[in-house]
Order: structure tokens, then sequence, then C-alpha cells
């Protein structure tokens, strides 16, 4: 098991030392570097300079090593866009934005998709069975932009409601969570559905049936928890995904978090910030599906490590 | 065959799909005899127009017609999703064949490759790379084509894998046939069915990819249409002018659910054994 994780962990490090490696030699690959695009050109020396402080006279593999190293220091540079900051600050104060909406949706998707799930389990083929089935087809395939020009269209142009965005009040908060939390939710009251209707099948519901208990004892006592567990299967993905945001619907509603920065910082080529932000959505990622495959170990004992 | 038509006739909603999906293919192609003006014809006069007979479905803010651009739009994301998985499968295929035949040191990097590029979420790589070639339509095709073969080169891993241990294929190496020969006339007719499947799901993930990076203005550029970014172009007329917003979210929304109407359908059909789609 230790020797697992070990194995784990290394082949982790790997992975997010060849993701920095691709950003970082993409980077430098696109033509046009940070001081030859000024109007005024520069005198040479003053230019050699300027390449010198920042060290971009060493050969790219140098420069990589370093930044690797300052970067395992906490260091990963200057935004561009920001140049009174540095990366790690800029994150740290757009982030605490995207994390809210993230919370927020994870909480009540969870919530109402778990209800979802259940009722149209036990009411199959009923409305609200066939209610799941269309937002579940919906939330899995439209584009949550899609889904977030609706939204306007119907509470903020129709009913004039909610504002068409920006940040601040709760009141801000309703429709990118409601845009985001429709994907999730069906996923969510689909998985609950599947699994509530293989417990019921299952022998111990015919005998707990059998032996006279009340249909409620039934569900709630005994289906309830053997359907709701594997649900903990499906919280690992969605946690990264939700807590870096949607570039989409920040940009939509006009949302100052992450995936507002991510897109401002590509648009406006802001180098430190891409390859920081890339880097920590990997690392997330990463993380993310080596806690889920040792919970998925230690929640079923079939499962062994290779 | 005959059976893949039966099984596919069944699923209501996969014929349903593939019926719009024709006619939307017809628009795309006869775009230019279909629309009743250019996709760039500027109108000042007559901007910001509501629907009306001469224009079903408004102007934009400079008096572009935005039937017009809807179709003309059609005709960018069927370019777009169909070239991208061609790029998809000109990937994916010959690496999963690879890693799942010859195993070994070329199984072992190409799965490492692989876990590099699920490090990457959804589009953010897509991104990062059309900022490095510009914006374009081949740039987009390129972008999308270098990111999504990752699923249908697992699926061929997978597969291949599994018809490799089958007894026909030990038969055919008994027999004295070439690596190349059990290659492509045995392994791959047989693994041919879960790639077009594979296909089939793509095509609606690059369309909206392509709606989605030039949704962000990483896209198509002007005065090419694509829905994505008529879709931008409306987020700040939608007070007041919501026909702008609405139909090219429901030219994008219909074409991304109809094929994947389809795209479950050939699933039913093709590979009845096949779950766990959009893992």
């Amino acid at each position: 098991m230790v020797g697992y994780i070990i194995r784990r962990i290394l082949g982790l490090i790997i992975v997010i030392l060849l993701a920095s490696l691709i950003t970082f030699f993409l980077m430098h690959a696109i033509p046009g570097g940070p001081f030859d695009e000024l109007k005024m050109p520069l005198p040479a020396e003053v230019k050699a300079q300027i390449l010198k402080k920042y060290g971009l006279d060493k050969p790219i593999w140098e420069q990589y090593l370093r930044y690797i190293w300052r970067a395992l220091h906490g260091d990963f540079g200057v935004p561009f866009q920001s140049p009174t900051e540095t990366v790690l600050s800029l994150i740290a104060r757009v982030w605490p934005v995207t994390l809210q909406i993230g919370a927020i949706t994870i909480l009540l998707s969870f919530t109402i998709g778990i209800l979802l799930g259940i009722l149209s389990a036990l009411r199959q083929n009923t409305w609200i069975d066939y209610l799941v089935t269309t937002l579940a087809t919906l939330g899995t395939t439209v584009p949550n932009f899609v889904i977030a020009v609706w939204l306007m269209l119907i509470f903020s142009v129709t009913l004039r409601w909610i504002p068409t965005g920006g940040w601040g009040e709760p009141k801000h908060l309703i429709l990118p969570v409601l845009a985001y939390f429709l994907a999730p939710t069906a996923v969510i009251a689909r998985f609950v559905k599947v699994n509530f209707l293989e417990e019921l099948r299952k022998d111990y519901v015919r005998t707990a049936r059998a032996k006279g208990l009340p249909e409620r004892t039934v569900i709630f006592k005994h289906v309830f928890r053997n359907a709701l567990v594997p649900i903990i299967t499906l919280l690992g993905p969605m946690v990264p995904d939700l807590a870096t945001g949607s570039v989409f619907i920040e940009v939509t509603f006009r949302v100052p978090g992450l995936g507002k920065f991510f897109y401002t910082s590509a648009f406006n080529r802001d180098y430190p910030m891409i390859v920081a932000m890339i880097l920590l959505i990997a690392v997330l990622w990463g993380i993310t599906y080596l806690i889920t495959d040792i919970v998925y170990a230690l929640i079923d004992p079939r499962i062994t490590f290779t | 065959m005959r059976d893949v038509i039966r099984v596919y006739k069944k699923n209501k909603l996969a014929v349903f799909g593939f019926f719009v999906i024709s006619i939307i293919v017809i628009l795309a192609v006869f775009a230019d005899a279909i629309s009743p003006y250019k996709y760039d014809e500027i109108d000042l006069m007559s901007f910001l127009q509501p629907p009306s007979f001469k224009h079903p479905f408004g102007t934009d803010s400079i008096g572009r017609d935005l039937m017009t651009r809807i179709i003309y739009g059609a005709r960018t994301s069927l370019i777009v999703g169909f070239s991208v998985q061609i790029i998809a499968v000109g990937i994916g295929v010959p690496l999963g064949l690879l890693a799942g035949f010859y195993g070994g040191k070329a199984d072992y990097w190409i799965s490492r490759l692989v876990e590099v590029m699920t490090a990457f979420p959804g589009l953010l790589f897509a991104i990062f790379l059309m900022v490095w070639l510009g914006n374009g339509l081949i740039n987009i095709i390129i972008a999308l084509g270098v990111t999504s073969w990752v699923g249908i080169c697992r699926v061929t891993r997978a597969k291949t894998l599994e018809i490799k241990g089958e007894t026909f294929v030990e038969a055919v190496e008994a027999l004295g046939a070439s690596n190349s020969y059990i290659l492509f006339k045995t392994i791959l007719p047989n693994i041919i069915r879960p790639i077009i499947v594979m296909v089939g799901l793509g095509i609606p993930q690059a369309i909206f990819g392509e709606a989605s990076l030039s949704f962000l203005g990483f896209g198509i550029s002007d005065p090419m249409p694509s829905w994505g970014k008529m879709i931008q172009e409306s987020l700040g007329y939608l007070q007041g002018y919501w026909y702008m917003g609405f139909f090219p979210t429901l030219s994008l929304a219909i074409t991304v659910l109809c094929f994947n109407f389809v795209a479950d359908g050939l699933r039913d059909a093709l590979d009845p054994r096949m779950y766990g789609r959009r893992a």
C-alpha cells in the first residue's frame, strides 16, 4: 500500500514535470519576446542588460531549470498584467471568488441531485423521471455558456429579476451557480437513480420486505445507505473542476475569478500567469486522481494495488 | 450492416437527430444558394433590426443578416467537427495500435503521453495552443485535433489488447503472418466499430470546442461567421436585442444535441457492450 502510494506520487511528479516542460517550451516557441515589441527600439546595451536581469540570455534549458527551481520555492514570477503583485498573490486574490461559486454549486448539486435521483427511481416513468432525463441530456451536452445566455434571457432580460453580471453582492451569485449546477446535478441524479434501482432489485431488499418491514424502513434504513456510498466517487473529479472554475461562465457573467484571469492572461499573453495556472490545474487534477484511486481501494477491498 | 440499420432505427431520437443533421448539412453545403444575403454584407442603414420578413432572425450591430450568418456558421461548425475528428483518428488510432500491439516501452511512453494530455482538463490546453498559433479556421482545427485524440487512443489500445488475445489472432500468427498483416488485416477490422462510435461522440465535442474558443475570442477571425463568436457578440446587446443571443445559442444547442443523439444510436447499433461514455 505504502509502496503503491509512493509509486503513484512519483508518477504524478513526472507527469507534472512533463506538463511544465511542454508549456514552458511552447511559451518560448511563440514568436516575439516580451521586450522586442516596443515602439521605440531599445539600445542594444540596454536590451542586453534587461535580458540579463531576467536571465533571458541563458540557454533555454537553463532558463527552464531556473524556473522550476524558483517555482519549487513558491516564486512563479510577476504577472505582466499587474506588475506590482506576484503571480502567487494574484492567484490568492482571485481564487476565493471561484471557490465560493464552486462550493455553493457542489453543495446544491449534491442535495438536489440526490433528491431528484431518488425521486425518479421511486417514481419511474412519471413526469419527474422524464424531467430528470431531459435535464441530464441538456446538462451534459449543451455548452454551459449557452445555458448561461438562456438564463440571462429569462431572468435578466424578460423577468428583470437579476442583473446580467457583476460581482460583490449575493444576487450576483445566483446566475453563475445556476448555469454551473445543471450539469453536475444531472450527472448525480442519473447516477443515484441507476444505483437505487440496482439496489432495489437485490435479495436483501426482498428479504426485508418479506419479513414485513414497512416500505419506508426498507428504503431509508437499507437501500439508502448502500445506494449512496458510491456517490463519493463522483465527488472526486468534481472538486478540481469546480475549484478551477469555468472560463466561459466567469466571462459571461463578468465574475472576477480564476477562470476570468486565465482568459485575460491568455488574451494578453501573460506568460508567467498562464504557466502558473496550467501547473496549478495539472497539480490539482493529479492529486485528485491519486486520492480517488486510494479512496476507491479503501472503500472496496477487492481492488488490489499493483 | 442490415442489423446495424435495424437497431439504429429503433432509437427514435437517433433517427430524429440524423434527420435534423441532414438538414443542417444541406444548409451548410448550399449556403451560397440558400441564404438571402452575403455573410459579410454590411448594411449600416438597418443595424440591430428585430426579426422581420426581410431579416427573419434580425440583424447585428453593423447590419449583417443574422439568418445568413447562422447558415454559414453551420458550415464552420461542420468543417471543424469533421476535420478535428480526422486529425484525432490520425493520431489516436496509430498510437493506440502501437501501444496495444507492441506493449513494452512503446506502451509505457504512449500511456505517459496520454496521462500528460489528461492533466490539462477541457479546453485550457486548446486555448493555450490558440494563443501560440493565432486565430483562424485551420489553427482551430489543429488545436482541437491535437487535444482530442486521447479518447480514441485509449479505446484503440484497450480493444487492440483485447483482440490480440483472441484465438483467431493466434491462428493467423501461427500461420506466419507478418506484424503489419496482423495489425491491419486482422486487428483493425475488428476494432473499427468502437472507433466509429468514438468519432460520433467526438464530432459534437469538436463543434462545442470551436464554439467555445470562438466565444472567448481565440477562434474564427472576422468576417467568417461562427456561432460561438455570434453568442459572444450578443452578450453586450442581450438587454433589448434578445434575438442576437437567442438564435445562435439555439442553433448550437440543437446541433450538438442531435449529433449526440446520433452518437448514442450508433453506439447502441455498433457496440452494445460499450458503456461509460463521456468518461
